[in-house]
């Protein structure tokens, strides 16, 4: 799904309309924990629960209820902490964030204020667009602190009354805050590309962005050169990666004309409306929020053991031993015990499906040449994929038939357009057979007889007499056609790159 | 037949057993004598029927001879603000007023498995913020010392004073209060019974309706020190539902009896700042009278300083209402309570539904707490009256090291008239009344009232003792040596 996202982001994408701007992007991130169960409550978090179903009375705010930290989530942040490099606050606290809004019964939402969690980590990634001729660059991003929290619940607003559904209150958060490092909407993708990937890897997060799993709210402000952050405004709550890419181009873009125009940038909240593909202000947040920040009393300090500290509610170390092999590092081992480029080995740790089809193919040991594996999944694959508007986790079962097309592709068996057709085939929703029976009952061996070969070449020659005629005086372009021609001849079997060669020489006698 | 309900538990819990009284019977002498002082006003809700089930099931429990605990079918009550499953909670406000839980609070589900009885939620000010029982949308509890028609009675002391009015007059062994600046030690000390606060965490506090959540403790009020302990030993230790809870695991306390008790050697501390400008002539002879009666007896008494303490209360107060404000933020009319008949916008549901929810103490704490949490404001308020509590905490760390127990006047005079109490403001009343008795709370020590005396008034005069943390053993051990020798009048009951 990720790399579906790639191509349409890059596209809609434009340079700065002015060189003398320089555009600064901070990010926050809310990322909802994996868990059954609520921050500080046993209630469910499942989904798509009906409304009011995964409601405890802590939830719902019942005078003399207490919150229960729940131990998993405090596992879950620190394994995030970690695998974003950040460091750990042997104590940590929470404080109470007082406002006032239907759908946060207590009147304040429980988080981490003055402590949180983790703080100074760093995330490290590249910034690449399939499909373009830039050559992927490396960008490192700072984090400021990483704290968990509560989320709220949701208003349901109708003409003329309002409804709660508090299946979310309580829903436990990590709230990701990242240094304004960033400069263009293309790397606040990238970034929040490789922070899904690490968090899927780690499974801390679902990252399921369309069930509200990861939320984005983007700081924009512009500056010229040498010159101080300039007012920024804040997106709020941007619901996919594509719409966080659109929605900071297009806010820069609108900072740039207000300025030029000699205007100021209002210090604001605005949010994207991705159907009109552009920012609005929101209007309830016009007064500025004191939120009478409190710590939270019912909870006393958050350890976490570590070191020689081994007394904690978690202990970080044991965590630490539990994290997985992350993207970075499998992006460096494609590259080097599979011989990828880099380009290859972003787009395949971008999508995990396509990742795992990758790494079950290579673990049969059908395919010798990784490169051509790589390729052949990332080109022929995915736009397929594409064009039957399929995900790659809906195909992952597809690897074994994929590894056998590859394998023949390589041994020379078929050539690249029977290998595009034989993947439309095991693709098809009633396909029985693999690959290889598919190549015997229809005949699509690829023809590599020289003699064979010459002479479909010396047909195509005999009945293509005025394009040939035109080859000869010069225009080298209609080679193409002719070897069009004599695909067609072979029925498309035939082995393309020696035609080529056979082709060449034949006219050129 | 009606002396039975002036006996100790122990007493009762024989007796019961033996087959001598019923539970039954207990029980409808126990609702008798509740609606007997019905005009004292120490009920919000009588649990008649509950009683009939609970003594239903403790009477078969008996039959077999296998009673859960000694307070099984013993009547107790329980202060309005801790949620009892299905019975009304109203924490004397319009905002609770219809407020039933669905669930129980943990002190009252323990007493439930040792097969305690209920007669009744009691009377409070508004979410306990008071010293006198007088700020209620019930009216006010009436002191049955001193007792007189008309508004010419005395107050019972607060905010836990429908439970000291229920124990006192007989209508029930032991009673829940909640403890935030006193509010257990304060009425027990003007009705003439043994108020106590635990240990910060010692008792679970899930299910009390919070009025400041660092400083609340369940506490206990009965007649005598013994019945106290029996009380505890159900309350205490570890509750899940807590995260403040303490997690050692809790001994069950056992007194010898006070004859065989010694207190030679033992070092008391008298905190010279308690002698404070308002405090009674009266008081302060009591006061003197114990300490030389405790130096007679062997214990080392000597005066201490703890040089803080005049800044306690001024710190309490703003940590108090900054708690308050936040606390208070969920009654908004939504999910549960009160809700004002408003439809022009949710900001004016809020604010309608808090206006007609809330008294002018509460209010006037939320606005006073919501100003000094003012992000303009935190240091200089909040953030230093932390820093004050820090500095109170570190007296009683130092004075530790001198002495083993504190003896302290627990109130500044006996029971004011309700008259002149009400002439004075909320924060004038909470200012001289929890003077002795919010410390403790500040630094999360346990401590008792017990009473001594009976004024010149006639009324009963307590003093307090003040321990380290989970020293609940020795200081009750303390208490029971001193009540034995005082041999309080009791309040015999006649109407």
């Amino acid at each position: 799904m990720l790399s579906l996202m790639y191509n349409h982001i890059t596209r809609k994408l434009s340079a700065l309309p002015s060189h003398s701007w320089q555009s600064v992007i901070g990010l926050e991130v809310h990322a909802q924990i994996n868990s059954k169960s609520k921050l500080f409550s046993g209630a469910d978090t499942s989904f798509s629960s009906p409304v009011n179903d995964n409601v405890s009375l802590f939830d719902c705010s019942i005078p003399g209820t207490l919150p229960v930290l729940n131990k998993k989530c405090v596992e879950s942040g620190v394994l995030t902490a970690l695998a974003l490099n950040c460091r750990i606050n042997p104590v940590s606290c929470f404080d109470r964030k007082h406002y006032f809004y239907a759908d946060l019964p207590a009147g304040y939402q429980i988080t981490q204020q003055r402590f949180p969690l983790a703080v100074d980590g760093k995330l490290d990634f590249q910034v690449f667009s399939h499909g373009t001729n830039k050559l992927p660059n490396a960008v490192q991003v700072r984090i400021k602190q990483l704290q968990l929290e509560q989320d709220s619940g949701k208003s349901l607003h109708d003409s003329d009354r309002s409804l709660v559904d508090l299946n979310r209150a309580g829903a436990p958060l990590m709230e990701l805050v990242f240094e304004p490092d960033l400069t263009n909407g293309d790397e606040a993708a990238a970034m929040l590309k490789e922070l899904v990937a690490i968090l899927s890897r780690i499974d801390t997060c679902s990252c399921k962005m369309e069930e509200g799993a990861l939320r984005v709210d983007a700081n924009i402000s512009i500056r010229r050169e040498n010159e101080p952050l300039g007012t920024r405004t804040e997106i709020k709550n941007i619901g996919s990666i594509r719409g966080v890419a659109g929605a900071i181009e297009y806010e820069i873009k609108r900072q740039v004309a207000v300025r030029e125009a000699g205007g100021e940038v209002v210090n604001e909240t605005r949010s994207w409306d991705s159907v009109a593909r552009r920012t609005v202000p929101m209007r309830d947040k016009e007064v500025q929020q004191d939120y009478r920040y409190m710590p939270e009393p019912n909870l006393p300090p958050l350890h976490v053991a570590m070191g020689p500290i081994q007394t904690g509610s978690v202990n970080a170390d044991e965590l630490q031993r539990l994290i997985p092999e992350l993207p970075e590092e499998t992006r460096h081992r494609l590259r080097v015990e599979k011989g990828l480029n880099l380009e290859q080995s972003i787009i395949l740790v971008n999508d995990d499906s396509l990742l795992k089809i990758f790494q079950r193919i290579v673990g049969c040991g059908q395919v010798e040449n990784k490169k051509l594996l790589a390729n052949f999944l990332i080109n022929d694959f995915i736009t397929l994929l594409n064009k039957i508007e399929k995900d790659t986790c809906e195909v992952e079962e597809s690897a074994e038939y994929l590894g056998e097309i590859v394998e023949l592709l390589e041994k020379g068996h078929i050539n690249r357009t029977t290998a595009k057709f034989l993947l439309e085939e095991i693709l098809s929703e009633n396909n029985k057979h693999s690959p290889m029976e598919i190549v015997r009952k229809k005949d699509l061996i690829q023809i590599t007889d020289e003699k064979e070969l010459t002479a479909f070449c010396e047909k195509v020659i005999l009945e293509n007499e005025k394009v040939v005629q035109a080859y000869k005086s010069g225009k080298t372009k209609v080679f193409k056609a002719l070897l069009g021609s004599v695909a067609k001849l072979s029925k498309n079997k035939a082995d393309m790159a020696k035609c080529t060669v056979i082709l060449k020489r034949l006219l050129d006698e | 037949m009606d002396k039975l309900l002036n006996t100790n538990i122990k007493t009762v819990s024989r007796l019961l057993l033996d087959g001598a009284v019923k539970t039954k019977d207990l029980t409808e002498l126990a609702l008798n004598r509740v609606s007997e002082i019905h005009k004292l006003n120490a009920f919000i809700t009588l649990t008649q029927n509950e009683a009939q089930i609970q003594c239903g099931q403790s009477q078969e429990r008996y039959k077999t001879q296998k009673p859960l605990s000694e307070l099984d079918g013993v009547p107790i009550a329980i202060k309005d603000n801790f949620c009892t499953e299905n019975i009304k909670t109203t924490c004397a406000s319009k905002m609770l007023e219809n407020f039933t839980p669905t669930y129980n609070a943990t002190v009252y589900q323990r007493l439930l498995d040792a097969g305690a009885v209920l007669v009744g939620k009691t009377n409070l000010d508004q979410f306990a913020m008071g010293s006198g029982t007088i700020d209620s949308i019930f009216g006010p509890t009436k002191n049955v010392w001193g007792y007189s028609e008309g508004d010419n009675f005395r107050i019972s002391g607060g905010s836990s004073g429908g439970s000291a009015v229920a124990v006192a007059t007989g209508a029930c062994y032991a009673a829940l209060g909640s403890d935030t600046g006193g509010s257990t030690r304060n009425p027990a000390s003007y009705c003439g019974v043994v108020g106590l606060k635990p240990t910060y965490g010692l008792v679970s506090r899930s299910g009390l309706i919070p009025l400041v959540n660092s400083m609340d403790v369940p506490g206990i009020l009965a007649r005598t020190v013994d019945d106290t302990v029996s009380v505890l030993n159900v309350l205490a230790g570890f509750d899940p539902k807590d995260s403040t809870s303490l997690t050692k695991p809790y001994k069950k306390i056992r007194l010898p009896p006070a004859g065989k008790m010694s207190i030679k050697g033992l070092k008391v501390g008298i905190p010279i700042e308690y002698n404070c400008e308002q405090l009674s002539e009266e008081v302060c002879d009591v006061w003197n009278e114990i300490a030389i009666l405790l130096k007679n007896e062997g214990a080392i008494v000597k005066q201490v300083s703890m040089p803080n303490t005049e800044y306690s209360i001024v710190c309490y107060s703003i940590l108090n209402q900054c708690e308050v404000a936040s606390n208070m933020a969920r009654y908004d009319g939504i999910e549960y309570g009160f809700r004002a008949d408003e439809h022009y916008s949710t900001e004016k549901l809020y604010a309608t539904t808090r206006r007609l929810g809330f008294n002018d103490v509460v209010k006037n704490r939320i606005l006073t707490g919501n100003y000094f949490l003012l992000s303009r404001n935190y240091t200089k308020y909040f953030e230093q009256a932390l820093k004050v509590r820090r500095l109170i905490l570190n007296d009683f760390d130092n004075v530790w090291d001198d002495v083993t127990i504190l003896l302290t006047p627990t109130t500044l005079t006996d029971a004011p008239l309700y008259r002149d109490f009400v002439s004075k403001t909320n924060r004038d009343q909470c200012a001289a009344q929890d003077f002795c008795t919010q410390p403790a709370n500040m630094a999360g020590v346990p401590a008792v009232s017990i009473p001594i005396k009976l004024s010149k008034n006639g009324l009963p005069l307590g003093l307090q003792l003040i321990g380290k943390n989970l020293s609940e053993p020795l200081l009750l051990a303390v208490a029971k040596y001193i009540e034995n020798i005082v041999k309080f009048p009791h309040f015999s009951y006649k109407m």
